[in-house]
């Protein structure tokens, strides 16, 4: 062999060196837990966010079970992305999806709706008379926006008489944009309102408010408009901190806040709302109105004895241990997402971390062991503030922001890192949450 | 964030650009990288003529990796609110940069190999 031959690096070696490199990256995937084995019959009412998410993570976890899920919709809604297909940057169709996209295989779906709970005799039925028994139940059926608590309103104005309101679906969020692009355009009184219940996403609105305003300003038209905030409360937000840096920048993107103003009632007929107010009720004039109605648990809910009885009265969540979302009274039931009676959590990054541990406080059971996993309240909210820029806000039930890359994004700055997170990363987050992946 | 592991890395990057389009832009990605390393050790040379092109290159990948995030996320330059995002912004025009780079000078070296 001369020397040139022997320092000359052959196509085999090559192919030999880059196998091994291969062979060494497949042994970072992790080893699997064992499935845990039993012929229990679970049943989730609900195949949204926190039921499918469930649903997935249950037929990892559990080998032999019987899990059956309960929901009538075709589709599944990515809900988080109705606030951009509100302002114009997103079509209806980006938060579409259908349901059974999302379920694994082994498990019965039941497209019905569930209306009854009986959680004496653990049994569930369903629209069509089905009685569905079970040894474990999940209930997460969402809420229901209550259209009727505004005196006036009904979903058929969205879009028209400069009436928007995001919540009510993707056509609707579509139509809210054509009622706010319009506003844009024109100028006038902008009025943001939300409910003085709990509600899904308590961002929202204020989003939103900061999207339509930036989309004016780029039009040139902002001084045309008046732009005010309804809060229902002598808070912006919930979060004292957070509540503060709201009023900051409302203050410099010229947003008046109206304190303690709940939406009583609309005439579109004349553009004027009618407000609750500790002063009395007071009428406003708008050309562009965002209407979130007062949201409440499902009635199947409401009318199966498994609510609040001295909490939230009017809304009707389930009662359960806000750390384990276990039942207080029903050890084998489980409030999962919007409809558990917590003090925090009506968001899908809520239900991200809840999930992990209705499934934990299950498979717990099953092994006859204590719970490992419990939800400290943790809520996330990435604060849009205008096209291009967003406030990473993360907390628990203590009103602690709790950022998850601290000292990198910080939580009350308007950055793009956190825009980026918001357009790139949040929707394929919650689809990886969906197959119990993230 | 909870849960911030390699699989959960791995599972969201497969739903941002579907699972079939991540893994072959990870696999063109591979086999790049791994040409480029095939033609260092095989030329035992840097030819600095390739590499010339290659810097040459480098101004429009940073130009078209930021004109592509910029352009799929609705935003602009102006939008740059704090240090971090200055650092996403820089480190995504040195991914386009090198990248682009690196791209050029394999393929420059793999269609014409130095004379022996």
């Amino acid at each position: 062999m001369s020397k040139s031959k022997q320092h000359e690096f052959s196509r085999r070696d090559f192919l030999r060196y880059t196998a091994t490199g291969a062979a060494a990256a497949t042994v970072i995937t992790p080893a699997k837990a064992a499935a845990a084995k039993t012929n229990a019959k679970i049943v989730i009412i609900g195949a949204g966010a926190g039921g499918t998410s469930a649903a997935n993570r249950l037929v990892d976890q559990l080998d032999g079970a019987q899990i059956t899920i309960i929901d009538p919709r075709p589709e599944h809604l990515y809900q988080p992305g109705l606030s951009l297909v509100a302002a114009g940057l997103k079509p209806a169709s980006y938060v579409t999806s259908k349901t059974t996209d999302w379920l694994p295989d082994g498990v019965n779906l039941i497209a019905e709706k569930a209306m009854a709970i009986d959680p004496e005799a653990r049994k569930v039925s369903t629209q069509q008379g089905k009685q569905l028994d079970y040894d474990f139940l999940i209930v997460a059926p969402g809420l229901v926006l209550d259209h009727d608590g505004i005196e006036g309103f009904s979903t058929d104005l969205i879009g028209k008489h400069g009436i928007g309101s995001l919540y009510a679906g993707p056509k609707y969020a579509a139509r809210t944009w054509e009622a706010a692009s319009k506003f844009t355009e024109t100028g006038g009184e902008g009025i943001f309102t939300r409910p003085a219940t709990e509600m899904k996403c308590a961002g929202a609105p204020i989003k939103h408010a900061f999207l339509i305003d930036d989309i004016t300003r780029r039009a040139g038209n902002r001084g045309k408009a008046n732009i005010t905030y309804a809060a229902h409360s002598k808070s912006l937000f919930g979060v004292p901190i957070v509540a503060e840096k709201i009023r900051m920048l409302f203050d410099d993107r010229g947003i008046n806040a109206a304190y303690s103003h709940v939406l009583k009632s609309v005439d579109p007929g004349t553009k004027r709302a009618v407000f609750q107010t500790p002063d009395g009720l007071q009428e406003r004039d708008y050309d562009y109105l965002h209407v979130i109605p007062p949201q409440r648990a499902p009635a199947v809910v409401r009318e199966s004895g498994l609510s609040w009885s001295d909490k939230w009265v009017d809304q009707g969540w389930v009662e359960c241990d806000k750390y384990t979302l276990q039942h207080l009274r029903y050890d084998n039931i489980w409030a999962l997402g919007d409809v558990a009676g917590v003090p925090k959590g009506k968001t899908a990054a809520s239900v991200k971390w809840q999930v992990p541990v209705v499934v934990d406080g299950i498979v717990a059971q099953i092994e006859g062991r204590e719970q490992r996993e419990l939800f400290n309240g943790y809520t996330s909210c990435p604060m849009i503030t205008k096209i291009g820029r967003a406030m990473l806000i993360e907390f628990d039930y203590k009103n602690n922001l709790t950022p998850s890359f601290p000292g990198i994004i910080a939580p009350l700055e308007e950055l793009w890192i956190s825009w980026l997170m918001k357009e790139v990363a949040l929707k394929p987050t919650y689809n990886a949450m969906l197959r119990g992946l993230a | 964030m909870q849960d911030l592991t390699f699989g959960t890395i791995l599972a969201v990057m497969e739903e941002i650009f579907g699972r079939g389009l991540f893994w072959l832009m990870v696999v063109l990605a591979g086999i790049v990288s791994v040409a480029y390393i095939y033609v260092l050790i095989r030329d035992r040379n840097i030819s600095w003529r390739k590499f010339l092109w290659a810097q040459v290159s480098m101004p429009f990948g940073a130009i078209a990796a930021v004109w592509f995030v910029m352009g799929v996320t609705d935003s602009s330059a102006s939008d740059l609110g704090g240090p971090v995002d200055l650092i996403v912004f820089i480190s995504v025009a040195v991914a386009g940069a090198v990248g682009l780079a690196v791209l050029v000078y394999t393929i420059q070296s793999l269609l014409s190999p130095p004379k022996k």
